[in-house]
């Protein structure tokens, strides 16, 4: 391994440094807060010439993905960035590009969605588009944020997967906090990432049509083959993170993180920057014999469905933390882990769901302490609790 | 080879289950399973005295259903030409018109 550079970096300048490390040919991407600093250090770096990419000034997202969804089809390895209002406007897109298995890489900002207008930090423009095929994962910090884009173009591009895949930063928390981040060398990101093959392309030598119509006798099975894909991924991805920590030294827990649930009682689960408000927290309340626990759910796509068993099969009281909700019923993570728990043949314990964080409203370490004192109180028949 | 009759015979053989599906949505080239379903509503009608044999509508043919094998002139693959004008329109010579045929 050739020695890493140490360096002050924002979430959105980690991702830019993962990005250029990776080699794009093709990067097409319309600014929007808070991604904006992403592509902006993209733009100098292909303007000094230390990326040797195609950077393409599009109008818009539907336009930025389409393009990347072009240049894939010609066997790029393309990226592109967004955030909220513009993850929605891409919406069309995110189906083609699953659909088509074009292993396009995208960094998302989250960010809440108007109206209220607001460009702070909240998970309902990503969560609301769950089902768009994508690999979706969510990121802790910026050195994550910048590992995940190395190791999104192995997990996309693996013959087994080819699937486009979505890197999730909270707004502002993540994207504009500068971290002292280790940054590989070329060298080393070289050896491990080789560059994408694939025969799903535009090829004179052996020319396809491409992208087509399949009516109803055939349609179905391209959609089950999506699927079984993105279930597929699971397995690569523990296998492209343990490769990653052979030769760079992080290792990754897979498709969620887990702390202290072997004993714990009362487990918050979460997702993204929060994560890191509710670590010390934990480590608080354990240094005062309390059983309390973390699950960070890394991937909600694949979704880790027999970790989450596995990680809450013991607890009394699981409180699912998020900032997101489907109106009129619950939050979207509360969903997956309650159906997760639902096909686990034991008796699952009480499920509560705190919904904070929407459109940046601040989530505090006292916060936190609350949220467990309120999974020990006796159910009183609420189940989604605003925090 | 699109461009000059394919050979419409090629058999497409049906995917029998997943594993013999592609992975993404492509098809090798030259396969032609059903001509168009007779949405066609005006038909580009050549006048071979005024070609002059210059390849435009040929090139430009978005559906390639404009042949050249015809020794003399040009062919138009009724079965597969879908009625755009796209062809009537670019011939500077004007050798082509379109035809209502939905009357
Ligand atoms: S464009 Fe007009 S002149 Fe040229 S080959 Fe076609 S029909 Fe003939
Ligand atoms: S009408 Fe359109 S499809 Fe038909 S021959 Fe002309 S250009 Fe081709």
């Amino acid at each position: 391994m050739m020695p890493a550079q140490k360096v002050f970096l924002s979430g959105n300048e980690a991702v830019a440094a993962g990005v250029r490390l990776a080699r794009p040919h093709v990067i097409a991407a319309y600014p929007i807060t808070p991604q904006t600093t992403v592509i902006e250090r993209l733009a100098e770096m292909v303007e000094d010439e230390s990326l040797k990419a195609e950077y393409l000034h599009v109008e818009s997202e539907h336009s930025a993905l389409s393009a990347c969804i072009g240049a894939s089809a010609v066997g790029a390895r393309t990226f592109t960035a967004t955030s909220s209002q513009g993850l929605l406007y891409m919406a069309e897109c995110l189906h083609y590009a699953s659909g088509g298995r074009f292993p396009v890489v995208m960094m998302n900002a989250n960010r809440s969605l108007a109206l209220p207008w607001n460009i702070y930090g909240d998970q309902r423009d990503s969560l609301s588009l769950l089902d768009c095929g994508w690999i979706q994962v969510y990121a802790e910090d910026a050195q994550e944020s910048l590992d995940l884009i190395i190791q999104a173009y192995a997990i996309a591009e693996h013959p087994d997967v080819l699937t486009p895949m979505m890197i999730n930063l909270d707004g502002f928390v993540i994207t504009h906090t500068y971290e002292l981040v280790s940054l590989p060398s070329q060298e080393d990101v070289d050896a491990f990432l080789p560059p994408f093959l694939t025969t799903n392309k535009m090829d004179l030598d052996h020319p396809m049509s491409l992208a087509f119509t399949a009516g109803p006798a055939y349609n179905q099975a391209f959609k089950q083959l999506q699927h079984q894909a993105v279930v597929s991924a699971s397995k690569i991805i523990c296998e492209v993170e343990e490769r990653f920590g052979q030769r760079f030294g992080r290792n990754y827990p897979g498709l969620l993180e887990t702390l202290y649930c072997e004993d714990a009682e009362f487990i918050l689960v979460t997702l993204g920057s929060v994560a890191g408000t509710v670590r010390p927290v934990v480590e608080k309340l354990r240094s005062l014999g309390e059983r309390v626990g973390l699950v960070r759910i890394r991937y909600m796509r694949p979704f880790p469905d027999t970790e989450i068993r596995n990680a809450l099969a013991g607890a009394k009281a699981v409180g699912v933390l998020e900032k997101d909700i489907s109106f009129g019923y619950e939050g979207t993570v509360f969903t997956n882990v309650n159906s997760a728990l639902m096909r686990a043949k034991v008796q699952p314990p009480r499920l509560l769901n705190f919904v904070g964080g929407l459109g940046g409203k601040d989530i505090s370490a006292e916060d936190i302490e609350q949220l467990f004192l309120r999974l020990k109180r006796p159910d009183d028949g609420e189940t989604v609790v605003f925090i | 080879m699109a461009m000059n009759y394919p050979v419409r015979q090629r058999s497409f053989k049906p995917p029998k289950d997943l594993a013999e599906y592609p992975v993404g949505i492509a098809f090798p080239a030259g396969h032609l399973v059903e001509t168009n379903a007779s949405w066609r509503s005006h038909r580009p009608v050549l006048d071979a005295g005024k070609c002059t044999n210059c390849r435009i509508c040929w090139l430009l043919c978005p559906d390639g259903v404009i042949h050249t094998s015809k020794p003399g002139g040009l062919e138009i693959d009724y079965d597969y030409c879908k009625g755009c004008g796209i062809c009537a329109k670019e011939c500077r010579q004007k050798a082509i018109r379109m035809e209502n045929e939905a009357l």
